[in-house]
């Protein structure tokens, strides 16, 4: 074997190129970019907790003769519309995701099952404002017809049903429903995310002993990922408390505090308050919405940080 | 650990526990199914007019209880429950194809009265009443919206995913807070961010050296709203991209260092385009997230009736906006504007349908061979 | 520069003809080398000079440091956070940590192979050969880079396996074939020490064969230094072997002894080297 030594393209460095310094301008303008961005997330949210803050003072501040109520007394119904909204949305959601996802882990065929769950992730893409106008364009209708009829007449005696059922369809419940649509396929793809990395170990065990597919899933599938989708329906409750054109278009607001869920008076939530107002809105009024939307952030943030706090604490899978 | 015999009957020497099953054949389903049809039509039936919804709903239902208890006749309760499970498991899933597949059909159905030419070359200067007018100018506040976002956006939440998976110590104070805080800006409402948008470019206003930036009457502009959109954005490009480089194993990295290539030249000729598939594909996800959203322009953008191209000066009006005034403020006759509604909601499916075929292209063809 | 026809018989007479000159170029000289990672000293006070022209083997038992030494003959250790020497390690007169000596400069002058092959996936393998100077924005012309590749692939002993598909990527490639184009892509920089870090333990024996035939060629223009967990290699390629040893967990690694390799394995002067080359631990 023959080796030639090249005049390489190195030759012509003397060899105390060891103390000459390989240009680190290119190391130092890429990490201070780097490092620039990562601080600049700092600096953006401080900015936000800031902006908000100030700009929404005036209105925690204000005298009661600005406005005819107290701050308190202005949000408070919007609060209560936001959760109650939420709710409804998510305790139709939770039980439907989690059965959409054992169905995609354990249950459709496996060819299928990729392709499936694409299409609930479909389901997340398409814009809120279209679920809002389809929400009372085409269910709000369904229901009215459908529904809250027989709603009012079989369930009256429950504080939610009562009289007088909507013929628009403009209802608390329909918003909710929306929500419930719009909020599942978050669920369900972490839910989803979990189940699958149940431990084979664990499944197959259980069917060893002779349990059937759903005795299974009870025994090692759900347990383990019980935390997986209590953290996943409280990322979709973010989601729902946050939520503004579909229930700006669909609900009738109203001022106060209703139950009622298949009327046309309706709590409004605090974004969708916010969405509806701010156009028209000037000088004071300004400052009020976007006090309510820093009551919205701070909501919001505490069910984020319960959220990840579960995920992180309970995830391992112990039994 | 839970034990089996925790939640499952004894077993014995029963008919339960024979090893063949009963005869719960496929002309049994057919028969349930069928009956269970013929249950929920008595839902509508006595009224006299077709109700698909109740049908639907009363049947599914006749299904799941009749599916139980048949099986409870024919089979041992333990297969009764596992049947029962399986047909409310399956029905979920058909339960959540109905409402996408009624959104889809509605949005193309009634989105296609006005999927003409006219819709996207007309603007609404002008228009009322009968005049069909159009959804151009929408087209083009998207673009220059979403453009000017993903502008802004795409290096940020880079650099900061750069910074987070390549730089820093995982047990610095300040990489921990930069991770929290993405992850409390992925839980901004949008809603919230359109406010903060419309809040800081009131503060710029009050500074005289930079009303450059000055954003017109109003306070609205197309720049506020891209500002309020990559709050909303950069967070969901930082985690894409992060679990993106994360992927890239760590030995490419020291063959190149062993090479004597600076870090910065590693990161920019090997990480990244090892990792530019699922970045890439991240990326358009992302965009696909917020061209949609509606909330946060509502605030900073507003409504206008003519296009304008300048992000820096004036009212714009996205596709996303368009779409809801169109709707809720329809002018008359309503119908004219309902229309013109649903075209640009049908145009908003069809855009994130076509980012979302991209992004699956995108992680198909550009995976480089021999990783994952 | 001069032309040398590779034989081993004449690669000893070049260096007994020209004496002194061809012995000490590419040498390392280790003088109690110290290698911490933040305040955990993992290697404590090595000694030991590596000669030029042959290959050393370091063997020991796991986490003894074995591998973090060898790292730190290229300084690619300190690319972990923390990670600092006290001593010094000097090749050709210089010392690698000397005040203002930059390790990226070090590390190019001194090649590395990793125990998994690491081809760059998104590299043909021609690209790949040369990547140590396309990294590092050094232009050459097609001509002169296809010399290169070749060159690097014929010393690595693949040409023949690859020279009809350079464009295709580097991962496309069998282990073996793998981790011999990493070695070409080591040796096209023209280090002057090539460093081996248990490069066989991924591989299949036919591969290993292949690669332990290879490193006796290599040793004839490069000075070579290998990590192995595998005696009967080190027994097998190496003129001189390091053997470390570890106290117990959380103690720092040691060099015990180290000598003609003939010398290990068969009279080795410590207890310890002699328990670990008979198997009785480790």
């Amino acid at each position: 074997m023959t080796i030639t030594e090249n005049p390489s393209p190195r030759a012509t460095e003397a060899d105390s190129s060891f103390t000459q310094p390989i240009s680190r301008l290119g190391d130092r303008v890429f990490g201070g970019l780097s490092f620039g961005a990562a601080a600049l997330i700092l600096v953006a949210l401080a900015a936000v907790a800031i902006f908000l803050f100030t700009e929404g003072l005036p209105a925690f501040t204000a005298d009661e003769g600005e406005f005819n109520r107290s701050f308190l007394a202005y949000v408070g119904p919007l609060v209560f519309g936001t959760t109650y909204a939420a709710a409804i949305a998510l305790l139709l959601a939770t039980p439907v995701a989690v059965a959409v996802a054992l169905y995609i882990s354990h249950y459709a065929p496996r060819r299928l099952a990729k392709t499936l769950g694409y299409f609930i992730d479909l389901l997340a893409a398409i814009p809120s404002v279209v679920y809002g106008i389809w929400g009372i364009a085409v269910l709000a209708p369904i229901l009215s017809d459908s529904l809250y009829p027989w709603l009012e007449d079989n369930a009256a005696f429950l504080p939610f049903f009562g009289p007088t059922a909507s013929t628009s369809g403009r209802t608390m419940m329909t918003a909710g429903i929306v929500l419930a649509v719009m909020v599942l396929p978050i669920i369900t793809a972490i839910s989803r995310e979990v189940f699958v990395q149940t431990p084979r170990l664990h499944q197959e065990a259980s069917l060893a002993l002779g349990a059937t597919r759903w005795e299974m899933i009870r025994q090692a599938v759900l347990p383990f990922g019980r935390s997986g989708v209590i953290s996943g329906a409280m990322l979709g409750l973010g989601r729902a408390l946050g939520e503004t054109m579909a229930v700006a278009i669909i609900l009738a607001p109203a001022n106060g505090y209703f139950w009622n869920v298949i009327t046309n008076q309706n709590s409004n939530t605090i974004a969708s308050n916010i969405a509806l107002s701010f156009p028209e809105s000037s000088g004071l009024e300004v400052n009020r919405l976007i006090a309510s939307g820093l009551v919205l952030f701070a909501i919001t943030f505490g069910v984020n940080a319960m959220a990840r706090k579960i995920s992180s604490t309970g995830f391992s899978g112990a039994d | 650990m839970m034990l089996i015999t925790d939640t499952v009957e004894p077993t014995g020497f029963e008919p339960d526990d024979a090893m063949t099953s009963g005869s719960y054949t496929r002309r049994i389903r057919a028969a349930i199914g069928g009956a269970a049809l013929l249950v929920g039509a008595f839902s509508w039936l006595p009224g006299g007019s077709v109700n698909l919804a109740r049908w639907v709903v009363v049947s599914i239902l006749a299904y799941i209880a009749l599916t139980y208890v048949v099986a409870r006749r024919i089979e041992s309760k333990r297969q009764a429950t596992d049947r029962l499970a399986t047909a409310v498991v399956t029905s979920a899933f058909l339960v959540v194809l109905l409402p996408l597949v009624s959104v889809i059909w509605t949005v193309v159905e009634r989105g296609s009265n006005r999927f003409d030419s006219t819709f996207y070359t007309e603007t609404m200067r002008g228009v009322f009443g009968e005049i069909e007018g159009g959804g151009y100018h929408a087209v083009v506040g998207t673009l220059v919206v979403t453009g000017l976002t993903t502008l802004m956006s795409v290096p940020f939440g880079l650099f900061a995913a750069i910074y987070l998976v390549e730089y820093s110590s995982k047990s610095s104070l300040f990489s921990r807070a930069v991770q929290a805080l993405v992850d409390v800006m992925t839980g901004i409402p949008s809603i919230v961010a359109g406010l903060f948008a419309y809040a800081f470019f009131v503060f710029l206003d009050d500074i005289p050296v930079l009303t450059v930036l000055s954003t017109g009457v109003g306070h609205r502009s197309g720049l506020a709203g891209a500002v309020a959109l990559t709050l909303l954005m950069t967070p969901v490009v930082i985690r894409a991209s992060e679990e993106m480089l994360r992927l890239v194993p760590n030995e490419l990295r020291e063959a190149s260092y062993a090479l004597g290539v600076p870090k910065w030249k590693t990161i920019v000729k090997v990480v990244l385009p090892t990792a530019v598939a699922g970045i890439l594909t991240g990326i358009v996800l992302a965009v696909a997230r917020v061209i949609g959203e509606t909330a946060p322009l509502l605030v900073t953008v507003g409504l206008a009736q003519d296009t304008n191209w300048n992000p820096f000066d004036g009212r714009m009006t996205t596709l996303s906006i368009f779409t809801y005034y169109q709707y809720v403020q329809p002018g008359v006759p309503p119908q004219v504007g309902q229309d013109r509604a649903w075209a640009a909601a049908l145009s908003l499916v069809i855009i994130v349908g076509i980012l979302f075929t991209i992004a699956r292209i995108l992680s198909t063809i550009l995976k480089p061979k021999g990783l994952r | 520069m001069t032309e040398f026809i590779y034989s081993p018989a004449s690669a000893q007479t070049a260096t007994v003809a020209s004496g002194v000159a061809v012995d000490t170029r590419n040498g390392i000289e280790v003088t109690d080398l110290d290698i911490y990672y933040s305040d955990f000293l993992a290697v404590e006070g090595v000694s030991m000079t590596i000669n030029p022209r042959s290959i050393t083997a370091l063997i020991g038992p796991s986490g003894c440091g074995k591998s973090t030494f060898l790292r730190s003959l290229n300084r690619m250790h300190e690319v972990i956070d923390g990670a600092y020497v006290r001593g010094s390690v000097v090749i050709n007169g210089n010392d690698l940590y000397g005040p203002g000596v930059d390790p990226v400069a070090v590390r190019r002058k001194i090649g590395m192979v990793f125990q998994r092959p690491n081809p760059f996936p998104t590299m043909s393998i021609f690209d790949n050969v040369i990547a140590g100077y396309r990294l590092n924005s050094k232009r050459m012309r097609r001509a002169e880079s296809e010399d290169l590749v070749e060159k690097s692939l014929k010393g690595a002993n693949l040409w023949d396996e690859v020279k009809d598909r350079l464009d295709k990527p580097g991962s496309g490639l069998s282990g073996g074939q793998q981790q011999r184009l990493c070695i070409a892509r080591a040796i096209a920089t023209s280090p002057d020490v090539l460093l081996m870090d248990e490069p066989c333990s991924a591989l299949d024996p036919i591969s290993t064969l292949a690669i332990e035939e290879l490193m006796l060629e290599l040793k004839n223009e490069y000075t070579i230094v290998i990590v192995t967990h595998n005696m009967q290699q080190a027994a097998r390629v190496s003129n001189r072997t390091g053997f470390f040893s570890i106290a117990g967990t959380g103690k720092p690694g040691n060099l015990i002894e180290m000598d003609s390799t003939e010398k290990i394995f068969s009279n080795p002067a410590q207890q310890e080297t002699q328990d670990y080359v008979t198997g009785r631990f480790g």
